[in-house]
């Protein structure tokens, strides 16, 4: 398998090593919350989440803290004030977007200081978007402890959690407290989020998040399924997005390479396509 | 008294041009982002509203890639992101195809950046605005997409109030739900291509969103909710024009700021009116 020895030689790579280890465990981590994310209509809520931690990472450069507890810390607050502002369906909607509104006006004010007091243009401009193959080694653990913590979060939450997705009323009338269940289920994916927008940046977080989800909820019936699915959907374009930006360096006529997130996005697209595709078939027949 | 007056408006708020063509293109998108907001709140389609000029952003840098006019590649991928919502969404669908389309878009952005040489400051002028760098000749682009929209808005105004507040009855009228959800998905992209070389790719959404949330606790009736919210915006606008003029920092904080306070005051406001109606 060429694929394989290409993969062997760029683990020879540090960069690119801690590249696909970091991303395969965003990838796993977007691909479990994506999936109920995407069951609970709540893409505009996971997407606003990565802008809103840009904020914060703006804050955290101004501050000199450790860009990590920056995008964690402001997308806790962010996502509390969405899932508590939007408690009744239809104020969800526009209650993440007030939120995401004055996050993204507090962004203008961050990176205007920003340029004010230190002329630097690239930093704040790496915090919009950031690149898989500059983390910092230092961010290695926190990451991956914050993931086992998200993970686990969803697996002590997985049955009411699947009961309070698909039939909210039912698992109320059961006893369910369906209101707390968000709460904590808005903290797992505020993890998610925040990690891989930390990582990869926010335009790969929203791709991570709901792009493997939406596929794999296409072609599957049983949620164990999906999850596993679309865990190993985003873990397969963060390898491959990796590999190809790599590679791209080689090509002609620029020899200068590719943003690996061009890649990523364009890999989620077509799983996403082929998902539609398979599920428009198979009802087709049905 | 007349000393806080004249700290809030110092000579040449008003009188200097850059700041002139400044209150007139601000004024229009405030309009522009109120009428076409108002529905995009009605339809709980704020996520739309979001990603479509965020997406727009795309189609600038590849303009710039290209050395094309900025405002046509604006236009273009608005439109393109407006169509392939509107035609990819299924009604299942509760917001990831939006999410898709605008990652396939800030994908594509991400390219043309790397590919050409785009000079940071303009990058962040794309996505922040830069309201009192607009020339006579932007200005007058700017009205022009602003009477256009308002037009559209005029004609559209009957059937599309119809069609987002009442879909089924609405369809079973002839109405059809997805031709209206078509042109208001245009409608939105028209807005954006219009606002976001003002106010910036991602404050185009708050004024697209702040005035008519706010509006809708408000005003007691459709067309009062939406003259309110236009209303709204362009207080928000003005008072972030002063402001931003006197601290010298960025007209968006304070557009943002300034219009989620108005969200605020409609939240108590429903609050008061109606006690019970939060803790449902």
């Amino acid at each position: 398998m060429a694929l394989l020895t290409l993969v062997r030689d760029l683990l020879q790579t540090p960069a690119v090593a801690t590249a696909l280890w970091i991303g395969s465990i965003v990838a796993v981590v977007s691909g479990c919350a994506g999936v109920f994310t995407v069951v609970r209509g709540q893409s505009f809520a996971g997407h606003a989440l990565g802008d809103v931690g840009s904020t914060g990472a703006a804050a955290a450069y101004l501050t000199a803290v450790q860009p990590l507890y920056g995008f964690l810390g402001i997308g806790l607050l962010g996502g509390l004030a969405i899932d508590r502002l939007g408690n009744r369906a239809r104020e969800r909607d526009v209650a993440t977007g007030i939120v995401l509104s004055l996050t993204m006006g507090l962004s203008a004010l961050l990176l205007f200081l920003i340029t004010e007091q230190t002329s630097a243009t690239g930093g704040p401009l790496s915090i919009l978007f950031g690149s898989i193959f500059t983390v910092a080694p230092a961010v290695t653990l926190p990451v991956e402890l914050f993931s086992l913590l998200a993970l686990g979060l969803l697996a002590v939450l997985y049955r009411p959690l699947v009961f309070a997705s698909l039939s909210p009323e039912t698992a109320r009338a059961r006893g369910v407290r369906v209101g707390l269940v968000g709460t904590l289920f808005m903290v797992a994916l505020v993890i998610a989020v925040e990690e891989s927008s930390l990582v990869a940046g926010a335009l790969l977080s929203t791709a991570l998040l709901i792009g493997p989800a939406a596929a794999a909820v296409n072609w599957t019936r049983q949620i164990g399924h999906t999850l596993a699915l679309s865990a190993f959907l985003g873990v397969a374009a963060v390898v491959l997005g990796i590999v190809l930006s790599y590679e791209s360096y080689f090509w002609p006529p620029l020899h200068r390479g590719w943003p690996v997130s061009f890649f990523i996005v364009m890999l989620v697209l077509v799983e996403y396509i082929a998902s539609r595709l398979w599920r428009r078939r198979r009802e087709a027949t049905a | 008294m007349m000393h806080v007056l004249g700290l809030l408006f110092p000579p040449g708020l008003l009188t200097a041009p850059f700041m002139q063509n400044a209150w007139i293109s601000g004024s229009a998108v405030a309009i522009l982002s109120a009428l076409v907001g108002f529905f995009a709140v009605l339809r709980g389609a704020t996520f739309v509203a979001h990603a479509v000029p965020r997406a727009s952003f795309a189609g600038a840098a590849g303009a710039a890639l290209v050395g094309g006019d900025t405002l046509l590649g604006l236009g273009i991928f608005s439109a393109i992101s407006a169509l392939g919502i509107a035609f990819l969404t299924s009604r299942r669908d509760r917001g990831q195809i939006t999410a898709l389309v605008l990652a396939a878009a800030l994908g594509l952005g991400a390219l043309f950046l790397a590919l050409g040489d785009a000079y940071a400051p303009q990058v962040y002028a794309l996505l922040f605005g830069q309201i009192v760098g607009i020339s006579r000749a932007d200005v007058l682009g700017i009205l022009g997409l602003t009477g256009l929209t308002a037009a559209a808005v005029a004609v559209l105004y009957r059937p599309l109030l119809f069609v987002s507040v009442a879909p089924d009855v609405a369809e079973a009228r002839g109405v059809s739900r997805h031709r209206f959800n078509v042109l208001f998905l245009l409608l939105v992209a028209l807005s954006a291509t219009a606002a976001v070389p003002v106010v910036g790719a991602l404050l185009s959404f708050s004024l697209m969103v702040g005035p008519a949330a706010a509006a809708s606790y408000f005003g007691r009736s459709p067309a009062s909710a939406l003259w309110l919210s236009v209303a709204i915006g362009l207080v928000s606008v003005w008072l972030a024009l002063v402001l931003a003029y006197d601290t010298g920092m960025p007209v968006g904080f304070f557009v943002a700021v300034v219009t989620a306070a108005f969200y605020g005051l409609g939240r108590l406001w429903a609050l008061t009116a109606d006690p019970l109606a939060d803790a449902a």
